[in-house]
């Protein structure tokens, strides 16, 4: 397979809608929420066409059509993820799949055991254990961040003490796309004898995930930042840490019995699926993971990183020199994925954005759910370039013509 | 679009920045955050009898938000808390398609920010200066 960006592109139906004031769409925000591809739109529209029905216990056709394809689905996403379908849980996205072990493996905890996030975290896997702090009595500790805005891996061991039980950390950092060494934390973790907790939304889009082999226990995900529907999300989980959890929410589908007096729970993963699960949304998640196994991930890696290496360069040509434009977190392409935050003195990023739009350039500017990481960077916030499989250099160049505009705009000299 | 939204009389506002920093001895301080992008005003007041005698803004945010706060400084010394309550409604209404002019002296600065109306996750970068002397006010006045 060789990779052809304008290929991609067109399997997007995306760009064919014009963007502020019929400008082209120049989509540079694919960290927030990535762009559905055509088999995935077929995928969701020919489910609720063909195969709509509600799942499990139904026996006439339709119910055993979504049944057949919703469980399709976990065996897609366990192929992923190199694990077995039976630690695969489905969710409503990655912030329901921290909040479901922070309420479930949360329980097993007891006051003054210790949890370690980072302060890079985002905030969907910082306030799910600051709440199990503030109802458990939790110690909760926080892995400090070095200049470039990668976890200070040097300070793990004077954070990670023998009370630790959990360590939760982002795989790639949603602000700087800096992505994290996670055998250093899995080696931490593992000498106290803690679990450890990935938040991969950021990563997933990249390419299957081996779980196994990176040792940890579990894995978040989400849907919508990995081309297919929002609503869905996946918790991974090793199977005898799921079997030992207790249910996070109760209703149907959870259960084995219900008697007046006594409730017996399902085994994973249905004990922690309550409800009708977003069916066809997780379907489209199925398809694509599919449509990410089209694409050969060497080449895509290959195209993204010199884009990446574009905007990190032409950054550094626009500030002159000067200071007035500074990159947060990696300075190059090692160890980080194509999320670029960058600060501009003088300019908010709430400007910088509104006139990038004007230009169909789709921007993030903002604190980017990451508060502690910004107050940790003294930051009021940063301006975020995303790039996915189907930027182009054609994104670039709008990106750079309308931040030249924002300048001259917002007066930055 | 954002042509209208950056014109000259927003820029100028945002510039001069009147009432920047903070007041020594305030009768009251309040600071808001804007929790979609992390914007922060604190505000400080002096009161006489009810009346504004004294503004102090810091304002962590954008260029609507450092004009709002800039209008603030200019006009707010000498109103009462319903008067700037009144101006906020005006402004919101205005910001949602409402007609109703605001009030003197606010009236022409105001109008600047007319263009903000269609982008609605810009409303508050212009509301939050004026949330923040809202709650100043109230505090002062729990105060008194």
């Amino acid at each position: 397979m060789t990779f052809d960006s304008a290929a991609i592109r067109t399997q997007f139906p995306i760009f064919e809608v014009p963007a502020t004031g019929g400008a082209a769409l120049h989509y540079l925000d694919s960290a927030a929420t990535a762009q559905m591809p055509n088999p995935v739109l077929e995928a969701v529209r020919t489910h609720d066409a063909n195969a709509r029905g509600n799942i499990k216990r139904g026996v006439h056709f339709m119910a055993e059509r979504a049944t057949e394809a919703y469980e399709g689905a976990r065996d897609k996403v366990a192929g992923f993820l190199n694990a077995s379908p039976t630690e695969v849980v489905f969710t409503s996205g990655t912030t329901a799949a921290i909040n479901l072990v922070a309420h479930a493996f949360g329980q097993s905890l007891k006051a003054g055991d210790e949890l370690v996030v980072s302060e890079l975290e985002h905030h969907s896997n910082m306030v799910p254990w600051q709440m199990l702090r503030d109802r458990s009595g939790i110690v909760l500790k926080y892995l400090p961040i070095t200049g470039e805005g990668r976890l200070d891996l040097e300070a793990l061991g004077a954070t990670v003490s023998d009370k630790c039980k959990l360590i939760a950390v982002t795989h790639v950092s949603n602000v700087t796309g800096a992505v994290t060494n996670v055998s250093a934390i899995v080696a931490a973790a593992k000498a106290v004898g803690a679990r450890v907790l990935l938040d991969g939304a950021q990563r997933a889009s990249h390419g299957p995930v081996d779980v196994a082999a990176l040792g940890v226990d579990f894995y978040a995900m989400s849907s919508h930042k990995m081309f297919g529907p929002s609503g869905a999300g996946v918790l991974w989980g090793r199977a005898e840490l799921l079997a030992d959890m207790p249910p996070f929410l109760g209703g149907g589908e959870m259960i084995r019995s219900v008697t007046k007096d006594v409730i017996t729970f399902a085994d994973p993963p249905a004990r922690f699926e309550a409800g009708t699960p977003p069916i066809t949304q997780v379907v489209g998640m199925g398809a694509a993971i599919d449509w990410i196994g089209t694409l050969d991930h060497e080449a895509v890696t290959t195209h993204l990183n010199r884009l990446t290496e574009r905007v990190l360069n032409g950054l550094a040509d626009l500030g002159g020199g000067n200071g007035r434009i500074k990159v947060i977190g990696p300075q190059g392409l090692q160890e980080r994925y194509p999320v670029i935050s960058f600060e501009v003195d003088g300019a908010h990023p709430h400007d910088i954005c509104q006139i990038l739009d004007g230009h169909g350039v789709a921007l993030r500017g903002g604190h980017h759910c990451a508060q502690v990481f910004m107050d940790a960077m003294n930051l009021p916030g940063t301006s975020r370039v995303s790039l996915g499989p189907y930027s182009d250099d054609g994104d670039v160049d709008a990106f750079f013509e309308g931040l030249e505009d924002a300048f001259a705009r917002l007066g930055v000299q | 679009m954002n042509d209208a939204l950056y014109h000259k009389a927003v820029m100028r506002m945002a510039a001069t920045s009147k009432g920047a920093g903070g007041l020594e001895n305030p009768d009251a301080t309040a600071t808001v955050d804007n929790p979609l992008c992390g914007d922060r005003v604190t505000l400080d007041v002096t009161m006489e009898n009810a009346v504004i005698t004294e503004i102090g803004h810091k304002v962590r945010g954008c260029v609507l938000c450092q004009a709002s706060a800039s209008t603030i400084g200019e006009h707010a010394v000498g109103q009462r808390a319903e008067d700037v309550k009144h101006v906020r409604g005006r402004i919101h209404s205005m910001l949602n398609g409402g007609a109703d002019e605001t009030p003197e002296p606010w009236t022409e600065d105001v109008a600047a920010f007319e263009p903000v109306a269609p982008h609605k996750s810009r409303h508050q970068c212009v509301l939050l200066p004026f949330d923040a002397l809202i709650e100043a006010l109230a505090t002062a006045k729990a105060g008194s």
